[in-house]
């Protein structure tokens, strides 16, 4: 990589992050310090930018440079991937979005607390809120890391770290000035670049097949070197059972985790009404869909006109094969139509790692707040100091995010990113269904559903192959390995929901029938929702 | 835009029954030929004795919810399984049985791909189909429900 291609690369960062500045400086010199304003950003987006800003945030580097580098590498298997992260959707659509929009006011534990003893119930949701938040965010950062190692050449540590201190001191910044409000149209801002990019990849990759999909698809299948094999599954998941059960388990985080991720769920509170969340997600769905569509084209695109091989020289898990197409589909190496697009390549990435950052940390940051801190502290505080400690918060956050990403700098990103989906779907995604459509459920029950998904999907990692027993794993040399798979889902999410179950019919505690009459009303009609 | 916070809490909540973005209801395109479902009200004579604490429960067992619930769930429980069924039997089906899925049906293009295309485009229509249910089955009775249980609570003393 030439240094036209950092310098310009560069340059168009510094200018996505002067843009955004700008907006959380002119945002939040209006604002006036509520938690309405700071965790909901006042609900009055539209339902089409909110769709805009929820595919910001679900739209991830890895998604990006991950699953199309994947694609060129293994070829279909890459491709489950995408899928799962759409269908997940109809999940958040069919059973959520409304209903959360309607019962809550910032978070998950609103919901689950309107019907239950309050204090308990915060404790656990927002503990596991922010567990998700923090592993979500270390990915990012570790993926911000390598990104700059991988684009710009800095392949040296010093580089590394800046970049994850510099990631993490911007979202800082943009969370605890702007709020809901700045991280919005940061999410808007970006999505725009990264759909705008990924088109015009696209676009230039069937041009360059003058449209003719059967070719593309065969010209991928000859130049990977896997012939016929790369186009259907089981390249990357097809070896022994214990791989083909990882992938169910990871299938299966990733369709029924969205769901639970504090930092889409907090999207569906900055509109007005649950149609509103319900026009927001279809707004995303087809922004999502088309987008995960076009990575699919990308990475068979990736796979045929740069090689497989080429890919894999270039980096182990194929995360620069898009830069690559792109200085290929600008003319090659040299050429300025190829740094033109190679730069604008880098920057989207880069931007697009900042935009999803600032999300999480503001969920998370309104979790520590709303959730723990307003639950712990003495009683008689104002709600001005909440936000006050939610900007604090956010703070704390970075910090935290920082140190790990650093010391997590060598560990794989789509890993930590499935790790988040499965805990997000073991600890948020039950005690949020259960309390919604389970009339008998009560706050043991809640209580249990968080803990007995949580504890399971954390412990079953630390015993996982990840983290000892195998060459790759973070602890190479110890080995207390006793659970076969990378991804816990498949057990600790039935296992949520089985706590969950437990629990509620081992309590003594009568369901309180006006509660859940309330509850029930309120997210069907919208009465009383603020 | 939207640059005003314009909202002062708890005392203006009572004004916000309108959305701002949809106050014309039902109103979406293709759809001239179907009336709206309706359902009947949820005010009844006789619920004047109960307490404010009692008004969801009021509304709960009213009529009209129960149409509204019931609608809901007819659509969304069906819909759930259907999808997730589909969902998860393409990934087993990848990962066990990739003979199957390497079939090839024309051209560079085999089941895989069918399947993997079929997945979007189910999730496409099934998020056509669900904003159509809701739009024409639910969204006005649940409106009404709202001014309904809004309108009881306040002549209750106002718990909203």
């Amino acid at each position: 990589m030439t240094g036209d291609h950092q310098t310009l690369a560069l340059l168009l960062f510094s200018a996505f992050v002067a843009i955004t500045l700008a907006i959380t400086t002119w945002v939040s010199r209006h604002r006036q310090g509520s938690a309405e304003e700071f965790y909901a950003g006042g609900r009055l987006f539209t339902p089409m930018e909110n769709g805009f800003a929820i595919s910001g945030d679900y739209m991830s580097a890895a998604s990006f440079l991950g699953i199309s580098g994947l694609i060129a590498l293994v070829g279909y298997d890459g491709m489950l991937y995408s899928v799962g992260f759409l269908v997940a959707w109809l999940v958040v659509l069919f059973l959520v979005a409304e209903l959360v929009r309607n019962c809550g006011r910032f978070t998950l534990a609103d919901v689950v607390a309107s019907r239950m003893r309050e204090r308990p119930v915060r404790i656990a949701a927002g503990t596991s809120s922010v567990t998700v938040s923090v592993l979500y965010l270390v990915a990012q950062m570790v993926g911000a890391g390598s990104l700059v190692a991988l684009l710009l050449g800095g392949t040296s540590e010093a580089a590394r770290a800046w970049t994850v201190i510099g990631v993490g001191a911007l979202m800082v910044i943009y969370v605890s000035l702007g709020g809901m409000r700045a991280t919005t149209w940061i999410q808007i801002v970006k999505a725009v670049l990264l759909l705008g990019g990924t088109v015009a990849l696209t676009v230039g990759v069937l041009l360059r097949f003058h449209g003719d999909i059967n070719r593309l698809l065969t010209t991928a299948a000859e130049r990977s070197g896997h012939g016929e094999a790369f186009l259907a599954p089981g390249l990357s998941y097809g070896g022994d059972w214990t791989a083909r059960f990882d992938f169910i388990s990871l299938g299966l985080a990733l369709v029924l985790g969205t769901a639970g991720l504090p930092h889409i769920l907090s999207r569906f509170y900055t509109v007005p009404t649950a149609r509103a969340a319900r026009r927001s997600v279809i707004w995303a769905i087809g922004l999502i869909g088309g987008f995960y569509l076009m990575t699919i084209v990308l990475g068979f695109g990736a796979a045929a006109i740069v090689g497989s091989d080429t890919v894999r020289t270039s980096h182990a898990s194929g995360n620069t094969a898009v830069p690559l197409l792109a200085l290929d589909l600008g003319g090659g190496a040299g050429s300025t139509g190829g740094t033109v697009l190679f730069a604008v390549v880098a920057a989207v990435a880069f931007a697009t790692i900042l935009a999803v950052v600032a999300g999480i940390t503001l969920a998370s940051s309104a979790s520590v707040a709303h959730d723990l801190y307003a639950t712990l502290r003495r009683p008689g505080g104002k709600q001005r100091s909440e936000v006050a400690v939610a900007r604090a918060a956010a703070v704390g956050i970075g910090a935290v995010a920082i140190a790990l990403g650093l010391l997590a700098r060598d560990l794989n990103v789509a890993f930590l990113v499935g790790l988040a989906f499965a805990v997000a779907a073991s600890a948020n995604l039950p005690v949020l269904l259960y309390s919604l459509f389970w009339r008998r459920f009560t706050t043991r029950g809640a209580v249990w559903a968080v803990y007995g998904g949580l504890v399971p999907s954390v412990l079953l990692v630390l015993l996982s192959p990840v983290v000892s027993g195998s060459p790759e794993s973070l602890f190479p040399g110890a080995d207390f390995q006793l659970f076969p798979l990378q991804n816990p889902g498949l057990v600790s999410i039935p296992l949520g929901f089985l706590a969950g179950w437990l629990g509620t019919v081992t309590s003594d505690e009568e369901p309180d029938a006006a509660r859940h009459a309330e509850t029930e009303v309120r997210s069907l009609t919208g009465a009383g929702a603020v | 835009m939207q640059s005003s916070n314009g909202r002062p809490g708890v005392q203006s909540r009572d004004a916000e029954y309108e959305d701002p973005w949809y106050d014309a209801l039902a109103a979406g395109w293709g759809e001239s030929a179907e009336q709206p479902a309706p359902v009947p009200a949820a005010r009844e004579a006789g619920a004047a004795a109960a307490g404010p604490a009692d008004v969801y429960l009021q509304v709960q067992r009213s009529e009209a919810f129960q149409e509204v619930r019931s609608r809901y769930r007819r659509f969304v429980v069906p819909g759930v399984i259907a999808f997730l069924v589909w969902y998860v039997a393409y990934v087993v089906t990848a990962t066990t049985a990739p003979e199957l899925m390497a079939r090839q049906v024309t051209g560079a293009v085999n089941v895989a791909m069918l399947a993997g295309l079929g997945q979007f485009l189910t999730t496409f229509l099934l998020t056509w189909a669900y904003a159509r249910h809701a739009r024409l089955r639910r969204d006005r009775a649940a409106l009404e429900l709202r001014w309904d249980t809004q309108e009881l609570s306040r002549s209750r003393g106002g718990a909203a």
